[in-house]
């Protein structure tokens, strides 16, 4: 990544170019267990958000404090920190939310996305950088969460934000919000994801051509 | 001892962390390309779980509970698995050069692996009032055995789908993925065992 890129292009970075989930493949533990409705999807999506952001700010305001040697623990130690804020927060104002997340919450303490942007970016770069790093991959995921809750819980239940979207006479297929389901639809997500970006690259491919002749 | 062998039989098959509950997903797709490797990883987790069982427990009753600190739990267990995956490194080394030789290189993506930490959790919400210690640590046995199963069946699938030739759209990632579906509906069949 080159130094001189601005705060938006490091924003939208984590957003399309390495979006977590569908670029980098990390964190699928959440997104396949918890996106069996939109609402829980966008709910862990912003918990995950705000864990990130913050964790992002405040390693890369250390990154000049925290000896090289002992840069895991460290990590682990801030993360875990703004993990037990969230869990608090939502246990005291949004508790419909906070039950039906339930383990899940705890366990963004172990979501490898969070680890890898403290790791590869907040450690080497300014906190306004690592503050925009934060916001981009924390809505990549939160948009990817959405994305494939969306699919399952049309499918699964017929339903979108508990209201009832697919006719009377459709009869929801269970299977899609069962565990096998979450793997199925994400694999074929991936799927569609990676085809629409080979179809764009190709056709900026071709423009890049046209220029030049 | 029936409650213990329902939580054995719940652990391995019924609620399998990986085809029912998604922990452990990450090594699950990340160390499932060889057959060795994932039972090396499936042993490593085995090994580090059952003794994190052991010491959460402890911190948790004798620690975290008279002092009133609950809500301390996500930090204080993600410390102790992190120090107790150095330490079983470092013990390995010194102890055992072929067992660490078989099980060193993973050691350390444990930490990361949500299943560990999930246990413990769980050991300490489940019913009236979380396991006693010999529970928590046949619970914690018997998850990581259920996912050593998984990683290493679905890691012989995928060494018969690297030598198959698949539709080009459906290589690597999507392709795996649905495979790991179709052995996760057969794991739904176990579900009606325990009641």
């Amino acid at each position: 990544m080159s130094g001189k890129k601005g705060i938006t292009a490091v924003f939208m970075n984590g957003i399309i170019n390495e979006n977590p989930t569908f670029r980098l493949l990390l964190g699928m533990c959440p997104t396949l267990a918890i996106s069996t409705a939109v609402t829980q999807g966008v709910g862990m999506g912003l918990a995950t958000t705000f864990v990130l952001v913050f964790s992002n700010l405040v390693i890369s305001l250390l990154r000049n404090v925290i000896p090289e040697k002992v840069r895991i623990p460290s990590f682990v130690v801030v993360i875990a920190t703004f993990v037990t804020i969230v869990d608090l927060l939502l246990k005291a104002f949004i508790p419909s939310l906070s039950q039906s997340l339930g383990l899940y919450i705890p366990l963004i303490v172990v979501n490898c996305i969070i680890f890898a942007r403290a790791e590869s970016y907040a450690f080497k770069n300014p906190p306004l950088r690592a503050l925009a790093d934060g916001f981009g991959m924390g809505f990549g995921f939160t948009l990817a969460i959405t994305l494939l809750s969306a699919v399952r819980e049309v499918i699964g239940s017929g339903t979108f934000l508990g209201i009832q979207v697919m006719p009377a006479a459709y009869h929801p297929m269970a299977i899609v919000i069962r565990p096998p389901g979450g793997f199925v639809m994400l694999g074929l997500l991936l799927l569609v994801v990676n085809a629409v970006i080979k179809a764009v690259d190709k056709r900026k491919l071709a423009k890049a051509k046209e220029e030049i002749a | 001892m029936s409650n213990l062998m329902l939580i054995v039989v719940g652990g391995v098959l019924v609620n399998n962390f990986v085809m029912s509950q998604f922990l452990g997903i990450c090594p699950f797709l990340g160390v499932s390309k060889k057959t060795e490797t994932a039972l090396g990883m499936g042993m490593a987790v085995t090994f580090v779980m059952a003794i994190a069982s052991l010491f959460t427990f402890f911190v948790q009753r004798y620690l975290l509970i008279p002092l009133q600190l609950e809500y301390m739990q996500t930090i204080a267990f993600i410390l102790i698995i992190a120090v107790l995956v150095q330490t079983v490194e470092i013990v390995l080394k010194k102890m055992s050069r072929a067992l660490y030789q078989a099980l060193g290189v993973y050691l350390p993506l444990i930490t990361t692996n949500c299943a560990v930490l999930g246990v413990a959790i769980n050991n300490t919400t489940a019913v009236d009032g979380g396991y006693n210690l010999i529970q928590s640590v046949v619970n914690g046995t018997a998850g990581a055995l259920g996912f050593t199963l998984a990683i290493v069946a679905f890691a012989a699938i995928r060494e018969r789908l690297a030598v198959s030739e698949m539709p080009k759209w459906m290589d690597g990632f999507p392709g795996a993925l649905i495979a790991a579906g179709l052995m996760s509906i057969a794991f739904q069949g176990f579900s009606g065992l325990i009641h």
